[in-house]
């Protein structure tokens, strides 16, 4: 095995570890697998920024801890001198980098779990990557875990991922936090570089809620106060960083707040028996305990709890069991079986933050499936309240969210849901939301507080309107109103956009004067009044097809503002699109595709916008358009473009 | 409503052993209780892979356990190369009609008629058609949409990143980019038509975790785990088992009697096995705890580069 610098015996460091340490020893061994008998599993993640030294970091906990087996020395030395970064030294980032892809990328792009273990605990590793698209990865292990080990490069201080990093860990509730000072070495061991540091990160960290964080100066590479500690930090005095985990209470509010079992499975072995079995998500259990089951609420009293190894009297959080129920209630899976004393949240509508993982935005309107406990139930985000600054916590307005972006919602869902706030109880406040085409998992969530409303706004929910309709079109529908003399190009530019617009799966429908005219409108002229009445039809028909979720496309002359300003009033805020084809008149003249302008310009044509009739061009319109020097084509495009910047489409 | 007198399961079980599991035991545990209970209430045809090592007696436990006092609501399936250990064929079939479980048996017939074996095919053409292929074979045929499997993170490095319920495209496919988060502990189980995931129960365990609980629980298993004098034959390096009169003896291979176990089982010409003295439970937690090589090692598929577990497992290797 090739020699790894860490100094190992020189500093008489050899054999100061632990109980489990030696190898060739049977005493040794019978006294571990004693100890292992009573110990506990601590999960925790690390995270911080790309080089920071996690992989480092885990592949010398492995290694010092002897979980490393010789097979895999082998593989490491050959690997050491394919793939690794140290010279001629064993990698130790090796041990962990899993994936054959992100080898060859020399980064760590997915969540890795590992597995170690000393005399006093048991541990699970969730290797968190520090890429800044992999935010949901670096979640993800935070949503399992009971503690964070934060790495901070010694020569380079807090980084923005390390404050990004910080409040994942915060929002998604984990309370303990080790910051690890990586690479003292490299700062020469220096006492006050590492207290610069540390009190920089508790001005940053102090409102973020957690229980306690615990700063260690170590180097992952050499080993310094990783599981032993260090003689070239004379001036330390606090633990290593095994220490630490090895000795962390974990403060686990499970089992403190009141009960929660939400009903997995109805087993039903035969006509003689029924019991629901479970996981308690949180509080205890005890036979004879009035219990209530929601969302219906009906009161009971636990007369059973089974398990295979017998009928305990009582059961905690975290146990997988299984309840019969003192009366014959109806209950199915999904259910939420609760302390009749301290209530969960039925509700329809709610509050949440949102950390979003999918590749195409999260739009307000859309409708996702949604998986709370141990339900499935679908959730319209109904509004985007504002996004959050992952780095600094602060609200910023916004219409979508993309991936990797954190925000607060509304939502809603068709019936009843049981929930807690996610600050009450993390195991009934936290949701996914799954995306109805590709059953992708696409964001998870953390419910803030029930939306109290009117009753009426139930029925309204539970009503086909027109977010519902909108909703499974995928889309924000709008009025996409076209406005610029004859022969500006509006009518070429709208049918452009129809036709992008269809390619890419919306649903739409253009009004034009030709279909119009010929049909619901074939008793109208040209006079003023007549033009009134035309663009009042026109605006009402597009207010329909908004209403059944489309986006309607409209391409009129529509002179005046006042006209244009009736038909934006028909409808929502934002529904109203106007796009200004703002085609000079001479240009026009000139283009003259119908011989219209010939003929006005001789006075045939009475009452010709542009030559004996005005028109108003929109003082502020949502977009306008210069066709001479842009294609209709790249001008169709700048309206998709603002379409989908608007939220309108994905 | 009625009650029920337990215990009625788990005849190796009683109160007493359960009772001293380590608290990390008892976490893994409940934790794969839970899997498995959400396995059978969002899929229509679930399976459970039996492959008679000492992973799937542990699977084979608490599916016990999870569904107590009904019975596991889904068949096992040993994907059967013909090759295994004589004695792990005993072990099977005595296991699954003591407690009345439904086993199905499959070999790739196809693979066995064109001579296919691990002795003169070579390691990775029989791990491909008598395994890969007949397990592909096997879930198509009976159409199961759901297959639990014991395999572990801690296994090999390419597993660490393995979801606990992994998506496979219609021909089985595993895509390392295409897996989903796994948020809490709110499984996404919804799969298109066609697509099935595999689903490790035992992810966050470790090899030392199985014999601690194998241990504590008092889970049967077959006696190959367990030191005994056997008669094997040291070819490359490894010792083989001379199971029966398939193995043919290359010049200069001598059977001999030692004193031997196995840290994993597979097909006897492709697993090694170790010099041991570990005769009791207790010694082989011991041992393991010591040990210096991973369990992997003594299995001859993975003999060649690292990432050869990540490439079988896109081609649907389990
Ligand atoms: N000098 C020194 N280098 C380190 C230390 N920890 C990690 N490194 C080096 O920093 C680089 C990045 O480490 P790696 O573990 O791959 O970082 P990750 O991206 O956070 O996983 C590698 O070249 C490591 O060898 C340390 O404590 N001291």
């Amino acid at each position: 095995m090739a020699p790894v610098d860490d100094g190992r015996g020189d500093d008489g460091r050899e054999g100061a570890g632990r109980g489990h340490d030696g190898r060739s020893d049977d005493a040794n061994k019978a006294d571990a697998a004693e100890a292992m008998a009573t110990r506990e599993l601590l999960r925790f993640l690390t995270c911080g920024s790309v080089d920071d030294g996690k992989s480092t970091l885990i592949g010398r906990l492995l290694y010092d801890s002897k979980l490393i087996f010789e097979d895999q020395i082998a593989q490491l030395a050959a690997d050491s001198a394919k793939y690794g970064t140290v010279g001629d030294d064993i990698d130790l980032a090796l041990l962990v980098d899993g994936l054959a892809a992100e080898r060859e990328q020399g980064i760590t792009i997915d969540v890795a779990y590992r597995y170690f273990a000393t005399a006093q605990r048991a541990f699970m590793v969730a290797d968190a990557p520090g890429h800044e698209q992999y935010t949901s990865n670096m979640a993800t292990a935070a949503s399992t875990v009971d503690c964070a080990v934060i790495l901070v490069d010694a020569t380079k201080g807090l980084l923005p991922q390390t404050k990004r990093h910080s409040h994942i860990c915060a929002r998604f509730g984990i309370r303990h936090v080790v910051l690890a000072v990586n690479k003292i070495d490299l700062v020469g061991f220096d006492e006050t570089t590492f207290a610069t540091i540390v009190d920089a990160y508790a001005a940053f960290a102090e409102g973020l809620g957690f229980h306690d964080v615990t700063a260690i100066p170590l180097s992952a590479r050499h080993g310094d106060n990783v599981t032993l500690p260090s003689a070239r930090m004379p001036w330390w005095k606090g633990p290593t960083l095994l220490a630490r985990l090895e000795t962390l209470t974990v403060t686990d509010t499970a089992d403190a707040v009141p009960l929660r079992f939400p009903v997995q499975w109805v087993n039903r072995p035969d006509a003689g028996f029924r019991g629901y079995a479970g996981t308690l998500a949180s509080g205890a259990i005890a036979c004879g305990d009035e219990v209530m089951v929601f969302p219906a609420a009906r009161q009971t009293k636990i007369a059973q709890i089974i398990t295979a190894d017998g009928a305990p009297p009582r059961a905690r959080a975290g146990e997988a069991v299984t309840l019969v129920l003192e009366d014959d209630v109806d209950v199915a899976r999904g259910d939420v079986i609760a302390s009749p004393s301290a209530r969960p949240i039925v509700s329809d509508q709610f509050a949440a933050h949102v950390l979003w993982m999918g590749s195409t935005p999260l739009l307000p309107g859309r409708t996702y499936h949604m998986r709370i406990g141990m339900h499935w139930t679908s959730a319209m985000v109904t509004a985007l309240k504002h996004k959050v600054d992952i780095e600094t916590g602060q609200p910023l307005a916004a219409r979508k969210l993309d991936v990797n972006e954190i925000g607060l919602c509304n939502l809603s869902t068709p019936t009843n849901i049981v929930f807690d706030a996610f600050a009450d109880n993390p195991h009934t406040g936290s949701f996914i939301l799954v995306d109805r085409g590709t059953n992708a998992t696409i964001a998870a969530g953390m419910i803030d507080f029930e939306l109290r409303r009117a009753s009426n706004i139930f029925m309204e929910a539970l009503a086909v309107d027109k977010a519902a309709r909108a909703s499974i079109k995928q889309q924000r529908p709008c009025i996409v109103w076209f406005t610029g003399l004859s022969g500006s190009g509006k009518s070429t530019i709208a049918r452009l956009v129809e036709m992008k617009l269809f390619k890419r799966g919306q649903h739409t429908y253009m009004l034009d004067g030709d279909n119009l005219r010929h049909g619901l409108n074939r008793d109208l002229g040209f006079t003023q009044a007549d033009r009134v009445e035309n663009i009042r039809r026109v605006g009402e028909v597009a207010k329909l097809f908004v209403d059944a979720g489309q986006i309607a496309i409209c391409s009129f002359i529509s002179p005046f503002r006042a006209e244009r300003q009736m038909v934006r009033d028909i409808v929502d805020a934002g529904e109203f699109v106007e796009v200004f084809v703002d085609t000079p008149l001479d240009e026009c003249i000139k283009r003259d595709p119908k011989g219209l302008y010939a003929k006005a310009l001789k006075g045939e044509i009475k009452n010709f916008t542009g030559i004996d009739s005005p028109y108003e061009a929109p003082a502020r319109a949502d977009m306008r358009i210069d066709t001479v020097d842009v294609s209709a084509d790249a001008a169709a495009d700048q309206v998709i473009a603002w379409l989908e910047a608007n939220g309108h489409i994905a | 409503m009625s009650t029920i007198t337990p215990p009625a399961i788990a005849a190796e079980s009683t109160d007493a052993t359960a009772a001293q599991s380590p608290a990390h035991l008892r976490r893994l545990e409940n934790e794969a209780i839970h899997i498995m209970r959400e396995v059978v209430a969002s899929f229509e045809k679930p399976v459970m892979l039996y492959s008679i090592g000492k992973d799937s007696s542990v699977m084979l436990h608490l599916a016990l356990k999870a569904f107590y006092p009904a019975t596991p609501p889904f068949p096992f399936l040993h994907v059967d190369t013909t090759w295994k250990f004589r004695e792990m064929i005993t072990f099977r079939d005595a296991a699954m009609a003591k407690r009345g479980l439904d086993l199905i048996v499959h070999t790739n017939e196809e693979g066995l008629r064109q001579g296919i074996n691990p002795l003169t095919s070579g390691s990775s053409v029989h791990t491909d058609v008598m395994k890969t292929q007949a397990l592909k074979q096997a879930l198509d045929h009976h159409r199961f949409d759901a297959a639990f499997g014991g395999a572990r993170r801690d296994e090999e490095k390419s597993r660490a990143k393995e979801r606990i319920f992994s998506f496979r495209s219609a021909d089985h496919g595993w895509d390392p980019r295409a897996q989903r988060p796994e948020l809490w502990r709110l499984f996404n189980t919804r799969v298109e038509r066609g697509q099935s995931i595999r689903v490790f129960p035992l992810s966050n365990w470790t090899e030392v975790d199985i014999w601690q609980y194998i241990a504590a629980e008092g889970i049967e298993i077959v006696p190959l785990y367990l030191a005994a004098r056997r008669p094997v034959i040291e070819r490359e390096g490894t010792l083989l088992m001379v199971d029966d009169e398939r193995l043919t003896l290359r010049p200069g291979e001598v059977v001999e009697q030692r004193q031997v176990r196995f840290r994993t089982l597979g097909c006897y010409p492709l697993t090694g096995a170790v010099e041991s003295d570990a005769t009791t439970l207790e010694a082989v937690v011991a041992e393991t705890v010591g040990v210096r090589t991973s369990e992997r090692h003594g299995r001859l598929i993975d003999a060649d580069e690292a990432a050869s577990m990540e490439r079988k497992k896109r081609e649907g290797y389990f």
